[in-house]
């Protein structure tokens, strides 16, 4: 009996211990990353090269999304602001969810599918492989050359696409309700242009997608450069990138907002 | 891929990226309308400002002629101290009358001028006089709650 509490007790433990040194490892690769920064900037080939693999490579998914997030929203939206005879708002509601949540967050959630998993994939094979080991033998730091130049990538990239984002969705939700609805378009762009503050909704939403940017691309590394070189390994490490990307985004989501809010 | 076709859409790339976010300032945040060239500052102090905030528009005959720099509460007078910036282009007379009106039924409050018909104009610092509180519909429910009240009794009496 009290073994067995012991037993449980002692999982416990090892399980905290285990997640406060990854949190532990993970900072520390960060700081690495940024300390090996300078030496990968002297040849930014490699980071364009990144970005279109990151960046460029995401635009078909993350375009068609935006187009249809923006006309759900605009139709959905249309149907509840109808009630309160106000359908001319419809363009504030579109623009400034985009702007300031969905542009971001979706963008993020998008990106954390479709580059996070290549990148952590493509560095725990890399490490399955010795490729990493081999870099090292060279005196080539793999931090300098395989993961700083994707982390400025990341960082890089994700304003860009969160900014297409918005600006896609505004469209789907200005073709649904200016030509197919028929809300009047005069008053659809201004009322909207009234209230889209640009320090308070746009400069926030840019800031929300570069933290965002570090977080999602941080992980996706970490766990790539962290996963045990086995098969199984890989494809746990992808899973968790996916996993704690999203949670870490919502999460920080709420925390940006909350002082984006209140400020 | 070859380094020249990769360079090509990384920099098509980052050119939509910030055309879009240059879009999204110039139509959706209208950075370019929204600040008004040159200004000069007047005040105004009201008993209630209701839901006014920092920002609203100030209009003139439906024209919007500035906007509100800040509020602040002056507590010499314990009435709150309403700064605005008002467009250079438009002089107002010293005897202009300002209002908090609301827009529409639940629509954001914004500060109406009308203008008196003095000679002089107000000048930067100026202070306009005549104001008029915001309508708190709690008030006005009260004061009708209040005068239905008062009214019962003479009904029935007159019964």
């Amino acid at each position: 009996m009290f073994n067995q509490l012991a037993e449980v007790l002692r999982s416990l433990g090892h399980r905290i211990i285990d997640r406060v040194w990854r949190l532990g490892a993970g900072a520390r690769f960060f700081i690495y990353t940024l300390i090996y920064s300078g030496e990968s900037f002297k040849r930014i080939h490699l980071t364009i090269r990144e970005i279109y693999f990151t960046g460029v490579l995401s635009l078909i998914i993350v375009l068609v999304s935006a187009f249809f997030v923006g006309m759900v929203l605009a139709l959905q939206g249309y149907n509840t602001l109808q009630k309160y005879g106000s359908s001319e708002a419809i363009g504030v509601l579109v623009a400034l969810s985009l702007v300031r949540e969905l542009g971001p967050v979706v963008t993020a959630l998008l990106f954390a599918g479709r580059a996070g998993t290549a990148i952590t994939a493509e560095i725990g094979l890399m490490k399955a492989t010795e490729q990493l080991s081999a870099m090292e033998m060279m005196a080539v730091s793999p931090i300098a050359r395989v993961v700083a130049p994707r982390f400025w990538a990341g960082v890089i990239s994700m304003p860009l696409l969160a900014a297409l984002f918005s600006m896609v969705g505004i469209l789907g939700g200005y073709l649904v309700a200016v030509p197919l609805i028929g809300v009047d378009e005069g008053a659809f762009w201004s009322q909207m242009q009234a209230s889209v503050d640009f320090r308070e909704d746009i400069v926030n939403g840019v800031i929300k997608s570069t933290v965002f940017g570090v977080a999602c691309t941080m992980i996706a590394l970490f766990e790539g450069f962290d996963a045990p070189p086995t098969a199984e390994g890989v494809s746990r490490a992808t899973t968790r990138t996916v996993v704690n990307s999203s949670l870490a985004v919502l999460g920080l989501d709420f925390v940006l907002t909350s002082f984006m809010i209140s400020a | 891929m070859e380094r020249r076709t990769l360079d090509l859409w990384v920099g098509v790339f980052a050119a939509a990226g910030i055309a879009a976010l240059l879009g999204l300032a110039m139509k959706v945040g209208n950075l370019t309308a929204s600040d008004i060239g040159e200004t000069y500052t007047v005040t105004a102090a009201f008993e209630n400002i209701g839901g006014l905030k920092p920002r609203a528009p100030i209009k003139s005959a439906g024209v919007v002629v500035g906007r509100i720099k800040h509020i602040t509460f002056d507590t010499s007078r314990y009435e709150a101290l309403v700064t605005m910036e008002l467009d250079k282009r438009y002089a107002f007379p010293k005897d202009t009358f300002a209002n908090i009106y609301t827009a529409g039924l639940l629509g954001e409050q914004y500060i109406g001028l009308e203008a008196g018909g003095e000679e002089d104009v107000l000048k930067n610092g100026d202070e306009i006089t005549q104001t008029q509180d915001a309508v708190v519909l709690e008030k006005m429910i009260s004061q009708f709650l209040y005068n239905k009240a008062s009214e019962t009794p003479t009904e029935t009496k007159k019964e």
